[in-house]
């Protein structure tokens, strides 16, 4: 694993995938090391009358014949906005990597992604992973949205697996949430492990379901954050064994640690 | 060649830059940032007798120019320190002091004398002015009184360096400093943070959990130099200044107040790189000032 760095990358590309969504690859001076999906970027926020503190964004894809890293961002507050106005050959500085990623399934085991917003980031890199290492897993990804608008990247997943969406509109999949989907009402026992990444309130519904049916489970949190690398203790979450950070007891965890 | 090497006291530093407690975690978070030793010392995260689990979460809101925290001193205990964390400071070659906070004097006195007996350790940074926990912590810091009784019960049990650690939420903090000062503190070490308050507007929400936190970063920078100045008229033992250094110039602006060694806090979640380029700054600054030792800059601010 790639020890933590302080490092101005040069953004490659700028990418608006649709209102609010960019796509950001940046350009490390160093080589990249390994970097496991589910970690985590810390990016400084310069030209920003309003902001102080970095801004944490989940790693949506290394490429390390490109020596690039890219994120997937969406377009929320001040910090966000500026990252997502930054053109390219403009250097941006970031921390990275931090936290941890998701743990591997076995060997022929059954996958289900499930995603929301910009949660699929770090899914879609997970998947993409999994598939680059030829590692005989079974992938099956659900994404939710609210119209189908606002889905995005089903293409992508459908390149490592079988996709599924759901829209709150109807107007893609399967009307409803996620957990309205069979794959997650119906079948969750055929699967051997759940990943989910998005809003808190759809990661509390997953692992719900999960529990229920008793199927490992992990989500991947997202807290305000101060430093990033677990000094300030500002971003804990409340688990079995009192408070942990999420910037490096998680981002992800296993929801039997979760008081959830 | 210019001298970077400063003393407070009976601790010698190679440079006055330290890290401020509670922002610097037990300071291996940052091994692969840079090289602890190229620090004038580090002070470890608040350390209490027993194990604290903090306020709830959220604990932190940004500002303009700073951020709010209201982390509320969780820790592991002083024990767990001793056992677990201690061992793997040893190997530093430079100063590791350790914060040390109590709900009651008892509690000090206690916490003191199980670090007294860990010989890496030079000293302590007793915090009188945490204001996030709801007993001890900064009400021991806010009265002349309190703050009397529990600098000599500390002082009583510990021998190497007592660094004591002011609240800027008080009247008068040169005050403050002269009452520790006369019961044995061998330096003062300011500011904690300002107590504040952050409100979301849309949701009509404190956002910190404890409603009231404290403010530190660039924002408090004009009031800590300010208390700095003040308590280097009011005593004879050395400062430690800190409070919104981002840089060497705001480090240099610190020891012209009369620090003789300052901490970095909040800067270094800003930037991590930020302590050793502080150090590395004041050098230059030494430099194209053509002054040999940076002992010369403390406290002489041109009036
Ligand atoms: C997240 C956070 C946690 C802190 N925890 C402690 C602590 O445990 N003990 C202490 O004496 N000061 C603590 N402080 C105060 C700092 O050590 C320092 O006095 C203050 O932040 C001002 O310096 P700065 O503006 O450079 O950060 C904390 C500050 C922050 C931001
Ligand atoms: S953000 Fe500072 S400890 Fe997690």
């Amino acid at each position: 694993m790639m020890n933590k760095t302080v490092q101005n990358l040069r953004v490659l590309s700028n990418i608006q995938l649709n209102r609010d969504h960019h796509l950001l690859e940046l350009q490390a001076p160093v080589k990249l090391e390994q970097i496991a999906p589910g970690q985590f970027v810390n990016v400084r926020v310069e030209k920003s009358q309003s902001t102080f503190l970095r801004r944490p964004f989940s790693i949506y894809g290394v490429d390390y014949e490109k020596n690039t890293i890219s994120l997937f961002i969406k377009d929320v507050g001040p910090g966000s906005h500026v990252l997502t106005s930054t053109p390219e050959g403009e250097e941006v500085d970031v921390v990275f990597p931090l936290g941890n990623g998701f743990s591997y399934p076995e060997e022929n085991e059954r996958i289900l992604l499930v995603g929301g917003g910009f949660g699929i980031a770090p899914l879609l890199f997970f998947a993409r992973e999994l598939k680059k290492r030829n590692l005989d897993v079974h992938i099956h990804a659900l994404v939710g949205a609210r119209t189908s608008d606002d889905l995005m990247e089903l293409n992508s997943f459908a390149q490592c697996g079988e996709v599924y969406s759901t829209t709150e509109d109807g107007s893609h999949g399967v009307k409803g949430r996620v957990t309205d989907h069979p794959a997650l009402k119906d079948r969750l026992q055929k699967f051997d492990r759940v990943y989910s990444c998005g809003p808190e309130p759809m990661m509390e519904a997953v692992a719900a379901k999960a529990a229920a049916v008793d199927v490992f489970c992990e989500v991947s949190l997202e807290n305000t954050m101060a430093c990033g690398f677990g000094v300030c203790l500002c971003c804990v979450t409340d688990t079995t064994s009192g408070h942990q950070c999420v910037c490096t007891d998680g981002p992800v965890f296993n929801i039997k640690d979760l008081k959830w | 060649m210019v001298d970077l090497g400063v003393k407070i006291g009976n601790l010698d530093l190679k440079n006055p830059v330290m890290t401020a407690s509670g922002t610097f975690g037990y300071g291996l978070e940052f091994e692969d940032f840079f090289d602890l030793n190229r620090l004038g010392g580090f002070v470890v995260k608040g350390t209490t007798l027993h194990a604290r689990q903090g306020n709830p979460y959220p604990r932190s809101a940004e500002t303009p120019s700073g951020m709010l925290n209201a982390v509320g001193l969780q820790n592991r205990g002083v024990k767990y320190f001793a056992e677990n964390i201690y061992p793997r400071l040893e190997k530093f070659q430079t100063n590791v002091l350790v914060n040390v906070s109590g709900s009651t004097v008892e509690e000090y006195v206690e916490c003191a004398e199980v670090i007294n007996e860990l010989e890496h350790i030079p000293g302590i940074e007793l915090n009188i002015s945490c204001p996030n926990v709801k007993e001890g912590g900064m009400t021991f810091g806010t009265s002349c009184p309190s703050a009397e009784a529990v600098v000599r019960a500390v002082r009583k049990v510990y021998d190497k360096h007592l660094m004591v650690k002011l609240s800027p939420n008080v009247t008068s903090i040169e005050e403050i400093a002269r009452a520790v000062e006369n019961v044995g503190a061998d330096s003062v070490s300011l500011i904690n943070t300002l107590l504040a308050m952050a409100i979301d507007a849309e949701s009509r929400k404190p956002l910190l959990s404890t409603i009231t936190g404290g403010l530190s970063g660039p924002a408090v920078k004009p009031v800590a130099l300010r208390m700095v100045w003040q308590v280097a008229q009011a005593v004879k033992i050395p400062i430690v200044g800190m409070g919104g250094i981002m840089n060497a110039a705001d480090a240099v602006e610190f020891m012209l107040a009369g620090a003789s060694a300052i901490q970095v806090g909040t800067a270094g979640f800003v930037d991590p790189l930020a302590p050793v380029k502080i150090v590395e700054g004041i050098e230059d600054y030494l430099k194209r000032h053509k002054i040999e030792s940076v002992t010369d800059l403390v406290g002489s601010l041109q009036l």
